[in-house]
């Protein structure tokens, strides 16, 4: 008789721990039910520019950005050219997001006057199954100024295209780092210059906060050539976002703000401080 | 003879114990949209796969969403309400967890509507607020389905918005949901 109740007592306690059981909490309920978003990344980089050249960023469907970059001159000149800010070049560009992938842009850089036209398609968003985020970028650059070293001066002579590949990814919260194979044709060139030219692009963007960030780029020039004339492009910066603008305040050793033109004409060299002090402020509406 | 009373026992046990499990509802595709007015511009964003389940046995209620699965209309909007106001990749959910008296004809899933005051924790941006709120369940067939709208103060969740925004974004949010309940067997 003991033993039957034994038996009972334990039945019915089973019965009770499973009821409890069962009443698990609601939100655990959920949580096993959740089922998760795709996880990309928020902003590998912030905007379409790291400090001369594209990150992989593009822009959305309908949105349109407008980037004005100023480059000054070189701070070699002292006070009395107040440390370059008395020569500035400046480029603007209008960037159209046609879908969510393709972005296009239209240019005007006034450093050797050259107009440029651009479209870049992203290819690959980084998320759990892609560990990279891969845009293509191809544009063309038609430099309208005569180059005075050049005895033909025709159109075709003062066209160039770059095509780069741009594929980054954000290692962290804090870390986004982007490398950018990159092939310039310059139709026309110096007889000690080459024509296709192949550089290897490296850039990072470190965050401070949630709005400050370092960034830079540096361009790696593969093919040699017999000028001593260029270096390779180093920039190095801050960024400020702040709701739709992002403001970058540069320093750089290249002049120009035209792929073709800082991969391979880069004229000053960060030992000697030929560098140029310069800011990016892009707006998108 | 005992031994027949015992296994009735037992088995009416069971039965009350598999009753719970009946007295639950859920939805997967809840909506939540959030407004704000501000004299700058109006902002609105929707989530529609938020995660609900209600037990009208025990006058139970939760909630649970994820912060990135809100949509607004400018993807800009989206990735600053994820990377700066809700700092979604540390706080990917907000919760709210509840309870209410359950009232007559409601577990027995009459036909009708039933107001309840539900009162429980409300957690954004992972700060936990108590929240009260008069809503009304409506029984209908197979489904439970409510609406109601209420607002939440941003500064209540530790949301910090910067001075150069603070004409873009209100200081009170209106948040309205709309939850349709299926019966949950697990």
């Amino acid at each position: 008789m003991k033993k039957h109740l034994k038996i009972l007592l334990l039945l019915m306690f089973s019965a009770v721990t499973f009821a409890a059981n069962a009443q698990d909490d609601l939100l655990d309920i959920l949580e096993e039910e959740q089922v998760p978003v795709a996880t990309e990344p928020i902003a590998i980089f912030k905007a379409q520019r790291l400090i001369n050249g594209h990150t992989t960023k593009t822009r959305k469907k309908g949105e349109l950005e407008f980037i004005i970059m100023h480059r000054f001159a070189s701070i070699q000149g002292g006070i009395d050219e107040l440390f370059g800010l008395d020569g500035a070049t400046i480029k603007f560009s209008f960037e159209y997001g046609i879908t969510d992938r393709l972005t296009l842009g239209l240019g005007r850089n006034s450093f050797e006057k050259v107009y440029d036209g651009f479209a870049k398609y992203n290819f690959l968003k980084q998320n759990e199954t892609s560990p990279f985020e891969i845009t293509w970028f191809s544009s063309m650059a038609v430099r309208t100024l005569d180059r005075a070293d050049f005895t033909v001066n025709d159109f075709q002579s003062k066209v160039s295209y770059v095509h780069q590949l741009l594929v980054s990814r954000k290692v962290s919260k804090g870390l986004s780092v982007q490398i950018m194979p990159s092939y310039v044709h310059r139709n026309r060139v110096r007889s000690d210059e080459e024509n296709d030219y192949l550089a290897l692009g490296l850039g990072t963007r470190v965050k401070l906060d949630d709005r400050w960030s370092l960034i830079g780029e540096y361009y790696l020039g593969l093919t040699q050539e017999e000028t001593e004339d260029y270096y390779n492009s180093l920039g190095i910066g801050v960024e400020i976002e702040t709701g739709g603008h992002v403001f970058q305040l540069t320093f750089t050793n290249s002049r120009s703000l035209t792929e073709n033109a800082f991969i391979t004409e880069t004229v000053g060299n960060w030992g000697d401080g030929d560098i140029h002090f310069g800011f990016n402020l892009s707006r998108t509406f | 003879m005992k031994k027949l009373t015992q296994i009735g026992l037992c088995a009416v046990f069971m039965t009350l114990c598999l009753n719970a499990f009946g007295q639950r509802y859920l939805t997967r595709e809840g909506q939540i949209k959030f407004y704000s007015h501000a004299p700058m511009e109006d902002i609105t964003a929707h989530n529609n796969k938020v995660l609900s389940i209600i037990d009208i046995e025990k006058g139970q209620v939760a909630v649970d969403m994820l912060i990135k699965a809100f949509e607004f209309e400018k993807k800009l909007m989206q990735e600053h309400f994820n990377e700066n106001y809700l700092e979604s990749d540390e706080f990917p959910k907000a919760t709210f967890k509840g309870t209410f008296e359950v009232p007559e004809g409601l577990t027995e899933m009459k036909p009708g509507s039933y107001d309840v005051a539900v009162s429980g924790d409300l957690t954004i941006h992972g700060v936990t607020q108590a929240l009260t709120e008069n809503i009304t369940l409506t029984v209908e067939g197979e489904s439970i389905s409510t609406h109601f709208v209420f607002n939440v103060k941003v500064k209540d969740h530790d949301i910090k918005i910067p001075k150069l925004v603070v004409k873009n974004i209100a200081e009170e949010i209106e948040v309205t949901a709309d939850f349709n309940y299926k019966p949950f067997n697990r």
